[in-house]
């Protein structure tokens, strides 16, 4: 479990998070959401310590981060795993290179066993066979399931992944989410994405913060989404007419006032 | 104030570097390969400058040399101390500055705009260690062996083009070059190649470590690399030559 209390962080003279506390379970996907400067990945970058907040604590299995010598920290780092917004592959390397480049430099694994464990992840994220590409030929979405393959090689217990779906259209983010998702039931970890996309939001949810300017506005379930009264929630997640429809029908679904459409054959579909 | 920013950055960064590697093999791994990319990479520019230089140094000379009181001999006594002394360690340390510096320093601002080494970071290996300590190892290892072939060259290049001019025998050449000879000046020279080759390296390094925002700053950064490491280069090569000479 990660524990966030009270971060804050400021550049210069600009509060850029303030006092945000949140917990974040393992087996769940744990989503921080909100509009682009709200302070989403500030947060991750304090939670994995890319920077260092100016107050508050961030604890892992109820060890504060921050008061952690060297050591403990890369060996808390050696259990982290990171999607990044750019997935942040290695260009001079190939896949296999790739995702091989943890193991190499933190396994005493024979060269079969690790090759054994590349090809397993590749085939879990779907690019079987794809091991001799370099990131220059492949396509975005191929790129993020690669970066997703790197980043649970060596069975992370956390994972967190920096806009997954950004730059993908809805069919290859649906495909990301769903991985991210089985992922973390699969392995039980403690799974934190930073999106501003709403079908994640609706679809991998199980916890969800939502920062606005920096601040905590509300944390809940994608359930209590569609019944919270929020006013800034409603307008960041339910922008559009279209959207704020889904969530009526959604809502009338939940209380039992219509038939849930997506458990119905499709034959019965309109 | 910003350059005191930047010299307690840089060392800082130095300090960074020498923490104990997370696996061993990776890291002689890096170092050979930046051994490779600086050594190899850079021999054929090299050759060709050394070559040249020792070449038109002789014509040159020569020119100057029009007394018939002055022995022939003197025109391979001064290239082979101008190449040895200066052209050799400080010529082609300002050419390596472009061509390695400019490659140290893309190629690690592109990993740091691109999220690269904030991945490395996460996986919890130490990048200062991992990615510039390889480097810099690397620089000095190779660089002064370049040196030392720049040397030759230049010298071959001078015997070459005075002979291909019909300017100096190649017999005279060679007595000129074993006349006076003082193995010292090698010394000297090698002590600027270890000196140059740490500029060409961590200055550039510190640049692309540190930059931020996207391709125009990569861009701009190993611009200042490469102007930084010129312009330090010929400093230490004054201090050096005032010290040592």
């Amino acid at each position: 479990m990660i524990e966030v209390k009270n971060i804050q962080k400021k550049f210069g003279d600009k509060v850029v998070i303030e006092e945000v506390s949140a917990q974040m379970k393992p087996g769940q996907c744990n989503l921080i959401i909100g509009a682009s400067g709200s302070g989403k990945t500030v947060l991750m970058k304090c939670m994995v310590g890319l920077l260092t907040p100016d107050d508050g604590e961030i604890y892992y299995q109820g060890e504060n981060f921050f008061s952690m010598n060297q050591e403990q920290r890369t060996n808390i780092r050696k259990e982290i795993g990171m999607l990044f917004q750019g997935s942040a592959l290695f260009d001079s390397l190939t896949v296999e290179q790739n995702i091989m480049f943890p193991l190499d430099m933190f396994t005493s694994d024979s060269p079969t066993q690790k090759l054994k464990r590349v090809n397993e992840v590749l085939e879990r994220v779907n690019l079987k066979d794809m091991n001799r590409k370099f990131p220059a030929e492949l396509s975005g979405g191929m790129k993020k399931r690669v970066a997703l393959a790197r980043a649970v090689v060596l069975n992370p217990k956390y994972l967190f992944c920096d806009e997954p779906n950004s730059g993908l259209d809805p069919q290859t983010s649906l495909v990301i989410d769903k991985l991210i998702k089985e992922l973390t039931v699969e392995f039980n970890i403690t799974t934190v994405v930073n999106t501003h996309d709403m079908n994640s939001v609706m679809e991998t949810g199980d916890y969800i913060l939502y920062m606005y300017q920096g601040k905590k506005e509300w944390e809940g379930t994608r359930k209590d989404i569609i019944f919270s009264k929020n006013q800034l929630l409603n307008d960041f997640i339910f922008a559009s007419e279209f959207l704020k429809d889904a969530k009526d029908m959604r809502m009338l679904e939940e209380t039992g006032k219509m038939p849930n459409v997506r458990n119905m054959d499709d034959m019965t579909r309109p | 104030m910003r350059l005191l920013s930047d010299i307690g950055r840089f060392l800082l960064m130095l300090k960074g570097m020498f923490k104990r590697p997370e696996k061993t093999s990776m890291y002689w791994k890096e170092l050979m390969h930046q051994c490779v990319e600086i050594g190899i990479g850079s021999l054929g520019i090299v050759a060709i400058i050394s070559v040249f230089i020792g070449a038109v140094s002789t014509i040159q000379t020569a020119y100057q040399l029009v007394s018939p009181l002055v022995p022939l001999t003197t025109i391979a006594q001064i290239v082979r101390d101008t190449v040895i002394l200066e052209f050799a360690p400080t010529l082609v340390c300002i050419v390596l500055a472009g061509v390695a510096g400019s490659r140290i320093a893309s190629e690690l601002g592109n990993m740091r705009v691109s999220e690269q080494i904030d991945a490395l970071e996460i996986m919890g290996i130490n990048t200062k260690t991992y990615l510039i300590l390889p480097k810099i190892t690397a620089a000095m290892l190779m660089i002064p062996l370049l040196v030392i072939i720049a040397m030759a060259l230049g010298i071959w290049g001078g015997r070459l083009a005075g002979t291909a001019a019909g300017i100096i025998s190649p017999n005279i050449f060679d007595k000129g070059l074993a006349a006076d000879f003082l193995p010292y000046n090698v010394f000297f020279a090698l002590v600027k190649g270890y000196v140059f080759s740490f500029i060409i390296s961590s200055v550039p390094a510190y640049f692309g470590y540190y930059v931020r925002g996207g391709a125009l700053e990569i861009g701009r950064a190993s611009t200042k690399a490469v102007v930084v490491s010129c312009v330090l280069i010929l400093f230490a090569d004054y201090i050096l030559s005032a010290l040592l000479l």
